[in-house]
């Protein structure tokens, strides 16, 4: 469906939701980001590629301040969310992921039933006010993961008795019941095979009508068959970020060239 | 696959949230953060807390039992009194019992308080008799006999004083309190303070407390914890010398050789329940295996080893374990490539790298044994035994002896509040032991300690 | 000390085995280590294997076997008419034993000749008459049977150890014979001595199952006595006095047995079935709402009831629970989840002093500052709830701070075994820090936490100096923590260190409540590190 890069794209200009500026990133005394500057467009899919190591799950994590768990990092530089800086001090990092929602490379449900995990975010933001309005936003999260069908029946078991793939699904339903604006995804699909790699990327796409999606993945072709822009990080920088189909089809930078064509990785 | 008009439906009620405006919900969100926070803080504090309080309260406690209150007087060895014969024998000076020599310190305290011109309604030698420990006279005639010819001179004596006018130095005994007692009156506290200003009574260091021996319930003063702290040693000589080797041999075959059988599965799970079984289980099986069975001797610290070894063998099988799992297996593999049989990789190559883990768990095992009180009352390590020194090394395992803690709870047992000081003391000891096994113990981890 | 001459004796032919071994291996290569199969102190230690382990061996089995027989031989010897009523055969042995010491030390102290100490013909009076100038009989006056039997003792014990020490050294030769003859070039000595190794080392992990077979035995043997002496006790009570002597009357073959003189207990002991009698102890041990033990001697009737041991027990360890779980809890999560690394390098090993800190200073920290605190709380000078320093509170307390370190490294390790990815999809969600802890983590950490909630437990019902100390010494069924109570263990260690006789009911029940404590630990025990266990595979 999606095998070829597709570079009549729909490429228009759309509204800017994350601009980030001068963006630096240290764990300790290594610097893991330099300098990067992006715009992040809204219902748009924004693929990060680049090879192991080279901070793009790193640059992620800076976007719902997820670095802030871990004590030895430090990031400097500006990133805001609709003109709203995050890192300012007036900023509740929990406010910031409810409208930043995460998710990561190994389904993690969490060991409670299908409908708790989902109801999980709803109920800590207190999105809900009655149990049919809970019941309302299980059904229409799980729907939207496309997953409702295969999991109705079954909404009291444990969410960790599913499959790999429904498991990441199950963990999309549970990033968009909270009502995000920006959907992180960290490899996704890196611990799926082929057939739930498809099912996941199908989402992504569906997802893009509502959502800002930012993706890290592993796979170029990934990042062809389901991206709009593209952005290629290598040691640390932002070597070259565009129409999905330029970077791929016609790269400025020689690294980036290189990238794709499989000579560095 | 999505429901197109469900999710347009939405887009419309879609929450838009302001990063720096807080909500009422956010607001209630971080408050119930702060205050789970502070209840991990409290909780930790609260552990800090009891563990100052229960460290001001030892050491507090028992520090007084370092410092004892000594009278120093130049006593007259009557010879008419104590040599009536005038030959210096040993035999007939032996004759003159404790009874002979009271009137001598009595007197020598007396004339203490002519001559520093005291004034105090005591006026009979008698009335002495309470500022002194019962324990005087047996000092001062030990003396004598050791060294007749002192008979006929006055010899300055350091003397224990009562336990009465100790506990009045240190605060224990209260005026208000002397009158219910019939060991000591008020008059007697203004002599002591009288004393004290002149120089007579002063507390100084008790070297006794550490090396002496336990006395008898009404003699406080005297009594010191050093016999106990022989019978501790002992204890620990045999609990090093059978749970080390036999410790470390089990380990060895259940992590080196042993075949996966019911066998092996049975001692593991007998090990892992025998960490947990209460020591006072071990206390039982003493009684009955070593004592009621085997007929070794009662409150032997030989008897106390053996029960100590069997309740610490799996604290230090399990440390072993860890610490050969902790080698490698390329080591082995290494040692198997040159040739080497298995029995020789492990004795050769992988003991020696282990050792110092295996040595750590021991010490810890060994400080875990020392501490142990229970096991050793059943089998007869409590009571008034700790009195004398053993007089060799065979006699250091077999005869009657308690260890520390025993003793501790014995003189926590006696009725004398001046025993209280005592046992706190004696806790000031065991820990002070603990600490050192404990610190060499992180020392070698630390020194030898390996990352592979 | 002949038992460590006869050690040293093996010791020094082992030794010399070990050197001619490995001399005669040499030999037999012609000088040249290279020929043989195993390195030459492989051969030594081939000899000297062979002549240490079987003769240690055979000298440990007759030390335990001797002293059996010549009990069993000389106890016949004892006419039951020197039994006397309340006493045993095992106190008269114990009278044997003492005797034949003093006879040792006696000859020893050359106060009678070996001869005289042998003869047993000899006077009786003279005898005890010089004993007692040696100063070696302390105890009561010693009898003829007795004084005759303590003679053969003697006799028996120096003529088993002689025998002894003949058999090892003969068994020690014989080894060094058998390995000599084997060591050749060809003789794969190292193979042996490295099965004779492994063999030493499967015994060694085999003491484990040793002690537990000890423990068990010693606790169902003792059980079985106590509950046999105290339900005859319970059920003659029953009959009463006369109706005893009616069936005794009625039963002429009972009567023939038992005798002119017979006591209530000798009745029991043939009127009623082994079975009947300790199902009657045992029945009322486990029922009887009521401990008061009489003290021996007085005769009285003794009312050994577990269950207000239980309940003490039981409510001291919830105090303590109630005290350390929540402390060692919110500590381990504080510790995990929130404080910085320099906080947590402090406070950890701080804690963790708390655990290595003898039980007995915590028992003495009860008694002596936990008390008084306490008093000066709700003791008759303000609220006036409190009777004395030692209760249940006094107890409970100092023991849930002995527990907090266990619970807090417990659970420590078990929430550091949730995994990350569990707090990251939380943190992803915009969940906060503590909804995390409280909806992701603590949930997931429950069984492993359960788990270390129950093995405090059974470090709680085991412990004993705390009670000892803290609890009191009175049994009672009440609700009120500030009331003293005692607990199961605490009843041990005054029952077995009291004076009373050793083969009483009295005594013998603390057996049973040891039983009942081992048998209640190990299933607490099997059924926590279960959880524990089941826990880990989860995230393994």
């Amino acid at each position: 469906m999606y095998d070829t890069p597709n570079t009549e794209r729909d490429v228009d200009q759309k509204e800017i939701k994350i601009e980030a500026r001068g963006v630096q990133v240290f764990y300790g005394t290594t610097h893991a980001i330099k300098d990067v500057d992006v715009d992040i467009e809204d219902k748009t899919v924004t693929a990060f590629i680049g090879p192991s190591g080279c901070g793009k799950s790193t640059f992620l994590r800076c976007l719902n301040r997820m670095n802030d768990t871990i004590d030895i990092c430090r990031v400097e530089g500006k990133i805001e969310i609709d003109g709203d800086d995050i890192y300012d001090k007036r900023v509740d990092p929990v406010q910031l992921r409810a409208k930043v929602g995460m998710v990561f490379q190994k389904p993690n449900p969490f060991p409670k039933s299908i409908y708790d995990n989902i109801a999980y975010g709803p109920r800590i933001h207190g999105l809900a006010k009655t149990k049919a309005d809970l019941d309302e936003i299980v059904e229409k999260s799980l729907r939207r993961g496309a997953i409702w069908d295969e999991v109705k029946d079954r909404l009291h078991a444990p969410g960790t008795g599913l499959s790999g793939g429904q498991q990441q699904r199950l963990c999309i339903a549970r990033a968009v019941a909270t009502e995000p604006e920006v959907l992180l995804m960290d490899e996704p699909c890196s611990a799926l095979d082929p057939i739930a790699t498809a099912q996941v990327e199908e989402l992504i796409d569906e997802l893009r009508e509502n959502y800002s999606v930012v993706i890290v993945t592993h796979s170029m072709q990934q990042a062809a068959r389901v991206s709009q822009k593209t952005a290629f990080f290598h040691l640390g920088n932002l070597v070259e970020f565009g129409e999905t189909g330029k970077i791929f089809t016609n790269p400025e930078d020689s690294r980036t060239e290189s990238y794709i064509t499989g000579r560095i990785g | 696959m999505t429901d197109a008009s469900m999710d347009n439906a939405a887009e419309g009620a879609r929450r838009t949230i302001s990063l720096y405006a807080d909500d009422d919900l956010t607001r209630k969100r971080n408050a119930a953060e702060k205050r789970f926070q502070a209840y991990g803080i409290a909780a930790i504090a609260a552990g800090l807390f009891f563990l100052i309080v229960l460290l001001v309260s030892i050491v507090g406690s028992g520090v007084g039992a370092f410092q004892q209150t000594f009278i120093t007087v130049p006593v007259y060895l009557d010879e008419a009194k104590l040599d009536k014969n005038g030959n210096r024998d040993v035999e007939d000076i032996k004759k003159v019992s404790t009874f002979g020599y009271n009137p001598l310190i009595e007197q020598a305290v007396f004339d203490k308080v002519t001559e520093n011109g005291i004034a105090t309604p005591l006026a009979k030698r008698g009335d002495m008799k309470a500022l002194l420990s019962a324990s005087a006279a047996a000092q001062v005639r030990d003396t004598v006999i050791a060294n007749p010819d002192l008979i006929g001179q006055t010899v300055e004596f350091r003397i224990l004083a009562s336990s009465r006018v100790d506990g009045y130095l240190k605060g224990r005994v209260k005026r208000e309190d002397v009158e219910r007692d019939k060991n000591i009156d008020a008059e007697h506290l203004d002599l002591v303070d009288a004393f004290v200003a002149s120089g007579v009574i002063q507390k100084q260091f008790n070297v006794d407390f550490i090396l002496g021996a336990d006395a008898s319930e009404s003699r406080p003063e005297q009594a010191g914890i050093g016999v106990a702290m022989l019978g501790s040693f002992f204890m620990m000589i045999v609990v090093l010398l059978l749970s080390l080797p036999i410790g470390v041999a089990a380990s060895i075959y259940l992590e080196e050789f042993a075949p996966q059988n019911r066998w092996t599965d049975m001692i593991e799970v007998n090990i892992s329940n025998l960490a947990a079984v209460p020591s006072i289980v071990f206390g039982i099986l003493g009684l009955a295996v070593f004592i009621q069975f085997a007929h070794l001797p009662q409150s032997a610290p030989l008897v106390g080893g053996l029960v100590l070894t069997l309740m610490t063998l799996p604290t230090i099988i399990i440390s072993t374990r860890a610490s050969l799992k902790a080698v490698p297996p390329s080591i082995r593999d290494a040692a198997l490539g040159v040739g080497a049989s298995k029995m020789q990789a492990v004795f050769h190559h992988v003991l020696p790298l282990a050792m110092p883990g295996i040595l750590t768990g021991t010490i810890i095992g060994l400080a875990q044994a020392l501490g142990e009180t229970a096991p050793l009352l059943l089998i007869g390590m409590v009571g008034y035994i700790a009195t004398n020194y053993p007089g060799g090394i065979a006699e250091g395992f077999l005869s009657p002896n308690s260890a520390m803690p025993a003793q501790i709870y014995e003189w926590a047992k006696r009725a004398d509040p001046a025993y209280y000081e005592r046992a706190w003391g004696g806790i000031i000891i065991l820990l002070v032991f603990l600490l050192t096994m404990n610190i060499i113990a992180i020392i070698l981890r630390r020194r030898f300690e390996r990352r592979w | 000390m002949p038992v460590l001459w006869l050690i040293l004796i093996v010791l020094v032919i082992g030794a010399v085995g070990f050197v001619i071994g490995r001399q005669k291996a040499l030999g037999s290569a012609g000088g040249d280590s290279r020929e043989l199969h195993s390195l030459p102190t492989y051969y030594g230690s081939n000899v000297f294997m062979k002549v240490v382990v079987p003769a240690l061996l055979l000298m440990v089995v007759w030390l335990v076997v001797q002293p059996l027989m010549i009990e069993n031989t000389i106890s016949k010897m004892i006419p039951d008419s020197e039994i006397d009523a309340g006493s045993n055969l095992g106190l008269v042995m114990a009278e044997v034993r003492r005797a034949a010491e003093g006879l040792d030390n006696a000859v020893a102290a050359g106060a009678i000749s070996e001869d005289m100490a042998r003869n047993a013909r000899a006077d009786f009076t003279d005898m005890t008459t010089r004993l007692k100038d040696a100063g070696q009989i302390v105890t009561s006056e010693i009898t003829q049977p007795i004084l005759a039997a303590a003679q053969q003792y003697r006799i028996s014990t120096s003529r088993g150890s002689l025998l002894m020490t003949i058999a090892v050294i003969a068994v020690a030769l014989a080894g060094l014979a058998w390995a000599y003859m084997q060591t050749h070039k060809d003789f794969r000595a190292r193979n042996v001595v490295e099965q004779g190794v492994l063999a030493i080392l499967i015994s060694a992990a085999s003491i484990a199952i040793l002690t537990t077979i000890g423990i068990v035995l010693s606790l169902i043997g003792n059980t079985v006595a106590f509950a046999d002496l105290y339900g005859v006790g319970l059920l003659v009570r029953e009959l009463g006095h006369e109706e005893i002597a009616r069936i005794v009357a009625a039963d002429p073959e009972l009567a023939a047995k038992l005798g002119q003189d017979y006591s209530d207990i000798e009745f029991g002991m043939e009127y009623y079935s082994g079975w009947a009698r300790s199902w009657a102890g045992l029945a009322d041990f486990f029922t009887n709402l009521d401990w008061a033990p009489s003290f021996s001697g007085r005769g009285g009737a003794s009312s050994l009831g577990i269950i207000p041991l239980l309940w003490g027990t039981l409510y001291i360890s919830v105090v303590a629970l109630v005290v350390a779980v929540p402390i060692g809890l919110f500590a381990a999560v504080y510790l995990s989840e929130y404080a910085s690394n320099r906080v947590r390098s402090f406070a950890k090993p701080m804690l963790e002093v708390l655990a290595g800190i003898p039980t007995i200073v915590y028992g003495l920290f009860a008694l002596l500052t936990i008390g008084p605190i306490l008093m000066s709380v709700f003791g008759d000078n303000t609220v006036g709830w409190m009777q004395g320093q030692r209760a249940v509170l006094t107890a409970g307390i100092a023991m849930g701070i002995m527990l907090i370190p266990f619970v807090s490294s417990l659970s420590d390790d078990i929430i550091n075994a949730v995994p990350q990815a569990m707090r990251d999809g939380s943190y992803g969600l915009g969940a906060t820090r503590s909804e995390t802890i409280r909806q992701v983590v603590l949930p997931a950490a429950l069984p492993g936490i359960v788990g270390a909630i129950l093995l405090a437990a059974s470090r709680a019902i085991g412990e004993t100096m705390i009670v000892v100390l803290g609890a009191g010494a009175a049994a009672r069924l009440s609700l009120n923590p500030f009331e003293a109570m005692t607990t199961v263990t605490a009843k041990i260690v005054s029952q077995l260190t009291g004076d009373s006789d050793f083969a009483s009911p009295e005594a013998l029940v603390a057996f049973a409540l040891g039983m009942t404590l081992f048998l209640m630990t190990l299933g607490l025990n099997v059924f926590a590190l279960y959880i524990v266990r089941k826990y880990r595979e989860q995230y393994d």
